[in-house]
């Protein structure tokens, strides 16, 4: 095996184009789990972590592929409010330290944390390889269990994200608060301005995948100029629509049925909460 | 391959590293600090916790190739000398050490949460150990060793 240790973007994707096989590792918390148990045996591990262009994030917002979760919380948590939620369920403080959104993506799980909160905020997630670049939004990101669109001399370079417009809310289930694989998971954002709401359901199909057709309802049935207390019947449609939007599978963390029943009253819940800071903001105001 | 990497604040080197292993073994095997432990190598039992350029991570997901001139600090770099780091007093103390196996990683997350935190609160210190298995104690003296040392501090 080699260890491949670039110390620019530029290298690192010359290195990537002349060895497609080298795996990359950044925070490692995905890959070297599967080198401990013998699950893999890369011909060759492309370390990121000396790679200036990955660590830091710029105004815009552009946040580098290897920024660590800590440090989403820490330095961003105010203007991603999503992404920020969705970091402090990941693991433990020691995964959250070394584990990136950029490993997320590369990893593709259909449970990994990030993905509704990207999808629902509208994220777009910068590729680049010696050929150039190339901006793919979430939703076009996910192609299977597993399966992302990265070509195989690519590396996942960034994700963008607007600072949020309005609120957001991430939740997860799972046994216990920490070191959680999720059993499902939902997010939300409310662009109240843009009259508009971004949906997105994880661990709930082969892919994270958005909820378009609650995200249409919701839009036409909130009143953002105007907001008032929500009738239950619309959190209950909107719960309904999520639920509707997965197909998920019996599995060791929970049937599909259960999923299906969760989804549903998480999405009732997030809307609450998200549609309550609407309404204190809005007093607040006055 | 070769790996050089400061350790408590030690330049060491270490020689036939392959290149798939973890700073873990590195650390157990190759440069006799057995300290740190190694119970799942798969980040679950934070048991192998230390220090990686002042931050706390698994050394079981840690490439020892990653770890290459940085700075690693592990259970063993807290006491000066003879003296005892005050979270390792007050583990001893608290009675928060049974068989000791989660031991070093735990002691090394409190001195960490106790660094950035000096007086944490109850919920902060068991967000701070959720990362940190024991099998013995059931947790209540390692919440008391935690506070005792931040008493001291
Ligand atoms: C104990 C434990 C608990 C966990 N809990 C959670 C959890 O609660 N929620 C959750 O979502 N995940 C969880 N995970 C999984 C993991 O921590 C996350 O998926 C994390 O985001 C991976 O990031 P990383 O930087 O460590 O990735 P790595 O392990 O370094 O890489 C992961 C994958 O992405 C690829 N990759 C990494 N960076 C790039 C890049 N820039 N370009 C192209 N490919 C790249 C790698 O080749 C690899 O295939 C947990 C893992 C452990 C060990
Ligand atoms: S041995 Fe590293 S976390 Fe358990
Ligand atoms: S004292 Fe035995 S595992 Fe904690």
């Amino acid at each position: 095996m080699d260890f491949l240790r670039p110390e620019t973007l530029a290298e690192a994707l010359e290195l990537k184009a002349s060895r497609p096989d080298a795996l990359p590792i950044a925070g490692g918390t995905d890959v070297m789990v599967e080198l401990n148990f013998d699950h893999r045996r890369p011909s060759a591990l492309l370390d990121l972590t000396r790679v200036p262009e990955l660590q830091r994030w710029e105004e815009g917002l552009r946040i580098g592929a290897g920024v660590p979760y800590a440090r989403i919380i820490d330095e961003l948590g105010a203007r991603l409010p999503g992404l920020a939620m969705a970091s402090r369920t990941v693991g433990s403080p020691q995964i959250r330290n070394r584990g990136t959104v950029g490993g997320n993506l590369g990893a593709a799980s259909p449970a990994g944390d990030t993905h509704p909160v990207l999808l629902a905020s509208d994220a777009v997630i910068e590729v680049a390889s010696v050929r150039g670049t190339r901006m793919i939004p979430a939703a076009e990101f996910y192609l299977g269990v597993k399966r992302n669109a990265l070509e195989q001399d690519e590396l996942i370079v960034a994700v963008h994200l607007t600072p949020a417009r309005g609120p957001q809310q991430f939740s997860k289930v799972g046994t216990r608060n920490a070191m959680v694989i999720a059993v499902c998971s939902f997010a939300i954002s409310l662009f109240p301005r843009e009259n508009r709401v971004g949906a997105a359901v994880g661990s709930a199909a082969p892919t994270p995948r958005r909820a378009p057709e609650a995200e249409r309802f919701l839009a036409s049935a909130l009143d953002f100029r105007d907001p008032k207390p929500l009738p239950d019947s619309v959190k209950r449609e909107f719960g309904e629509l999520v639920s509707r939007a997965a197909s998920p599978i019996d599995d060791v963390r929970g049937s599909a049925a259960y999923r299906k029943h969760a989804l549903a009253v998480m999405a009732r819940r997030t809307l609450g909460w998200a549609w309550q800071e609407l309404l204190d903001g809005e007093r607040a105001c006055a | 391959m070769r790996v050089n990497v400061t350790v408590n604040g030690e330049q060491r080197q270490a020689d036939d590293v392959w290149e798939g292993e973890s700073l873990l073994f590195v650390l157990r095997e190759r440069l006799g600090l057995p300290g740190s432990k190694n119970a799942c190598e798969q980040g679950e039992c934070g048991s192998c916790t230390v220090y990686l350029d002042d931050v706390p991570v698994c050394a079981c997901l840690v490439a020892a190739g990653q770890a290459q001139d940085r700075e690693v600090r592990t259970v063993e770099g807290l006491a000066e000398g003879d003296r005892l780091d005050p979270v390792q007093e007050a583990f001893v103390e608290a009675g928060a050490v049974q068989c000791g196996f989660c031991t070093p990683g735990l002691v090394v997350q409190a001195h960490d949460l106790l660094d950035r935190v000096p007086n944490p609160s109850d919920p902060e210190i068991r967000e701070a150990l959720a990362g940190n298995l024991c099998r013995c104690t059931g947790y209540e003296k390692v919440l008391d060793a935690v506070r005792l040392a931040a008493s001291r501090r």
